[in-house]
Order: C-alpha cells, then structure tokens, then sequence
C-alpha cells in the first residue's frame, strides 16, 4: 500500500547567507492512508512550513515529498487537498454560503448542487443560521468554522489542518474535535493536523510527532494506541493521562536541550 | 430619518452661506462682474434655461464618453500591467509619471489633432486624463490580494483566470470605485477647459468664456452651476452604484 504522505529527507531553507532560516531539516515521515497524525512543537518549528511543502504551496530546498504516490504538485492539480490555514481567510465580498461554496464553485458545480452541499457543510459547523451573513458580521470562531466547512466541501482526501481550532472556546472546540473524527471515520480522510494543546493532539491522533525548532526536526513520535472511536470516554482513560504525560514529557526534553 | 439628520447641517451651511452672499453682494454693492448675487444668477439661470441645458448635456454627453472611453482602457491596461510583470515594470513608472503631470495643457493641442469643430477632441483628452488615475488604481487593486488568499486559491489548483474573476477583480472594486470618483470630476473638469479653447459650440465651456468675454458675468456662473450639478450628479451616481456593487465593504457596511 503506498503511503498518503511520505517525506523523505525533506529539508527547507528560507532566505540565504547570514539571513538564512533553517525550517525543515531532514524530515522523514510516512502517514498512512485514513491515519490522524499531530504536529506539535514551539512556535516557529517548522509547523506550518511541513504543510506548506506538503500541500505544494512551496518547493522543498531538498528531499522528496509524495502524496498518494504522486508528486505533491500533482496531488494539488488532483484536488486531493483540503486546508485550513490558520488564519481563516474569508473572502469579504463573499458570503458565508457562498465562501463554503467556493470549492465547488471552482470545480465547476452548479449552483444548487454546492448550495445544498455548502448548507450541509453549515450544519455540520452549527452555522445553518449564517448562510447568508458576511464575514465581517462572524466572531473569530465562527470564521474559523466556516473555513473548516469550507476545507470539508469537496471531500478532499487528505486534510491539512493548521491549528484549526486556535481561536475556539473550549465547549465549542471540543464539540469541533467531536465533528472531526465523526467526518475522519466516516469520509477515511487522512488528516494532518497541527497544534499547540497536547491534549487535543493525544485525544484525536492516531500519532502524535514532536518537532524541536532551529532547525525544524522531528524529534519524537508517539503512537496513540487509545480505543477507537474517542469519545467522552477517552479523556478519563487512564491511557490518555499517560500519553499527555509521555507528550509533555518530549516537549520539555527539547526545552532542555542545549541551544 | 437617518438621512435628513446627517445631511441637515450641510443643507443648513449650505442656505446660510447663500443667504450670506446675497446680503454681502446688497451690503457692499459689490459689482456684478467680481461677483454677482445668488437671486441674479436664479433669474440669469432661468432666462437661459434651455440654452444652457442643450450646452450642459453636451458637455456633459463629452465628459461621460470619454470617462467611458478612458476608463475602459484604464482597467484593460491594469489588467495588462497586473498579468504580466514586464507591462508592469516597463508601464507604471511611466503611468505614475504621467499622472503627475497637468495633462490638460493638452486641450489646445486636441484641436490641432482632431480639428476646431470636431467632438472627437474633447473625449479624447477627458479619455487621456482618466486614463492614468484608473489603470494606476486598478494595477494596486489587483495586487492586493493577499498571499495566504492565493495560497487558498492555488489549494482548489484555480487557473490563472479564476483567481482573477473570484479574487483580484472582485478585490480590486474599491480601488476601481475610488479611481472613478476620482475620475469623474477629472472628466467634467477636463471636458470644460478643453472648451475653453474651442470646439463645437453651444457647450458649457464656449458658453462659460463667451458670456465672461460679453461681462455677462450672471450667465457665465450660471453655467458653473449647472456644471456643479452634473459634477454632483455624476459622483453620486458612481457612489450609489458602489454601493449596489460592494455592499461588503467598510466604506458601505450599514
Ligand atoms: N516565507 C518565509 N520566509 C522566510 N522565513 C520563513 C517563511 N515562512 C516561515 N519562515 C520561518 O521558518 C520558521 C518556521 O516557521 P513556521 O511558520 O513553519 O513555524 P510554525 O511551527 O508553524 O510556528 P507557529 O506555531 O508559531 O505557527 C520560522 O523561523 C519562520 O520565521
Ligand atoms: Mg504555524
């Protein structure tokens, strides 16, 4: 079976000279298809630069990514992402129907067909009410949703998630992290997903990778071997304290590492 | 009655200030020449009405065709520049210089061009005028999208022409909307001044000169002030379809 992401050695420079910014160093990682993998690491790790050469929005300066054995730039031409950047990036002149629409919209879907997909989508965020608000009439949060709605539309195979539920209160982010692994088991999407709250990458991975920053590296992995499917359950497993612990314990190691 | 509130106190500058001219001009008896009193450029409007108007709407017919005219070419050539990073680099310095420079002084060549009788001449420098403010406006509109909106764009692999109709050019609307109000008192102004030194007559700016050659200084203002109303007229006509086409914007948001 080949794997839906796999990074070989990949590496990425930003700049040149004194100025230069080491991101990537040779990354390795293999995801596999319907896995939930979580990035975590200090700010500016590398993160959101791994999803970056990943979803082809930039070239790597070395190594060899591959999505679904295609190159990355290809798997994009396939429309085989779904991103959630980690800013919501609406479009103004858009409304909220008509901005989870706009996927489908490029694909060339009719009119009715994307808005009663979009209207779904809506549902599925608790947003039926805002279909034809605009942007600038939503919180933070609620923005943020309609970006989710949006990456989920066209039932992308893969979903690359950047800190997709930052600027969520609590019951609503775990009402969201519900939703999420309700569509991952129902649609087998893989989901690349970064974060900054360990206990959010331990209760819906399937792996959790630990990166250290300057240069960006992977410095552990942790298999999350917790029943499936999760659920209010899960938070009270003694497994999960464990797993958090395990986590925490990763992150503080590249703390104490000498600079 | 939101409306009568915002605007009642420019309704009630405007009417004291008028009241003011007419007791200053009595006062003073100031002469007709230096400044002629509202009431007498009321009576000078009404006994001129329809010559006025046949000049007006000619001029006025002038400033619309060439801001048509130039408007046009103004959006095709940002379009251009904002496509293809050469246009871009060869034409915008170009453009910006242009747009510096009092392009009007053109208005007596126009008639060398295109002959002392013609109406071509009139459109062509309103159309040369608004040119520049337009295309430089709509190159800065076009551009304005932002990286991370691209990068969402390029996620759904949305050719070049698609990221232009759902991105740029809807991004670019209030630039557009600022170009044109800019623009369409430039063409009014530009239309009058290229009248000035000739052109067809039974046009507001033959009209303006004739009548102030004549010290028959009531009619000249009287023209002014039909002028300001297709000024007027003209600029909240382009608001109004601002905003009708971008009711999300900051600027139309109720
Ligand atoms: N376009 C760019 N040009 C130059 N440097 C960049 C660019 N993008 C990222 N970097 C640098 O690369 C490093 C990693 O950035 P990245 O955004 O991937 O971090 P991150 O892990 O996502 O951080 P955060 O958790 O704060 O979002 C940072 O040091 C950043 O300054
Ligand atoms: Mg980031």
């Amino acid at each position: 079976m080949t794997s839906t992401i796999s990074l070989d050695n990949v590496s990425m420079v930003f700049g040149s000279g004194i100025d230069a910014v080491k991101a990537l160093e040779s990354i390795d990682l293999d995801v596999q298809p319907g896995e939930f993998v979580s990035l975590i690491g200090p700010s500016g790790c590398g993160k959101s630069t791994m999803l970056r050469v990943i979803g082809d929005l930039i070239s790597p300066s070395a190594g060899t990514p591959q999505v679904n054995g295609k190159s990355p730039h290809q798997a994009r031409l396939d429309r085989d992402y779904g991103m959630v950047f980690q800013s919501a990036t609406l479009l103004d002149w858009r409304t909220v129907l008509e901005n989870v629409a706009l996927p489908l919209e490029i694909m060339g879907i009719d009119r009715p067909e994307r808005d009663a997909v979009g209207r779904k989508m809506l549902e599925l965020v608790q947003l039926d009410g805002f279909a034809s608000h605009y942007p600038w009439q939503l919180s933070g949060g609620m923005q943020q949703r309609v970006s989710i709605a949006r990456a989920l539309s066209f039932q992308p195979s893969i979903l690359l998630m950047d800190e997709p539920f930052g600027a969520l209160d609590e019951m609503t982010r775990e009402r969201m992290q519900m939703e999420l692994l309700r569509i991952w088991e129902e649609t087998e999407t893989t989901v690349l997903f970064v974060t900054h709250s360990i206990a959010e990458a331990v209760f819906l991975s399937t792996r959790v990778i630990v990166m250290s920053p300057r240069p960006g590296r992977i410095v552990d992995r942790i298999d999350v071997d917790l029943p499936q499917p999760r659920g209010f359950d899960t938070r009270e497993h003694q497994r999960f304290f464990e797993l958090i612990t395990r986590v925490r314990e990763a992150l503080r190691a590249i703390e104490d590492e000498p600079a | 009655m939101k409306n009568v509130r915002s605007y009642g106190p420019a309704i009630v500058i405007f009417v004291g200030g008028l009241a003011i001219w007419e007791l200053v001009v009595r006062l003073f008896n100031i002469q007709g020449f230096i400044l002629p009193a509202p009431t007498a450029i009321l009576s000078a409007f009404a006994a001129e009405a329809p010559t006025l108007w046949r000049a007006g709407l000619a001029t006025f017919v002038s400033a619309v065709s060439g801001l048509a005219v130039g408007a046009t070419g103004g959006v095709l050539a940002g379009m251009a520049a904002s496509r293809f990073t050469l246009i871009r680099e060869g034409a915008m310095p170009l453009a910006i210089a242009a747009n510096s420079t009092p392009i009007i002084v053109l208005a007596p060549v126009a008639n060398a061009w295109f002959g002392l009788t013609s109406p071509i001449g009139t459109v062509v420098v309103v159309a040369v005028l608004v040119f520049f403010p337009v295309m430089i406006n709509l190159v800065r509109g076009l551009l304005s999208a932002e990286a991370q909106e691209l990068e969402l764009m390029a996620s759904y692999a949305a050719t070049r022409g698609t990221v232009l109709r759902k991105l740029r050019l809807p991004g670019a609307l209030p630039y557009f909307f600022s170009a044109m109000k800019i623009a369409s008192a430039l063409a009014l102004i530009g239309a009058i001044i290229k009248e000035y030194f000739g052109g067809p007559q039974e046009r507001l700016g033959q009209y303006i000169t004739l009548k102030a050659g004549l010290f028959q200084f009531e009619e000249a203002w009287a023209a002014i002030l039909l002028a300001s109303a297709f000024g007027i007229g003209m600029y909240g006509l382009i608001l109004f379809v601002e905003r009708k086409a971008m009711p999300w914007h900051v600027s139309v948001r109720s």
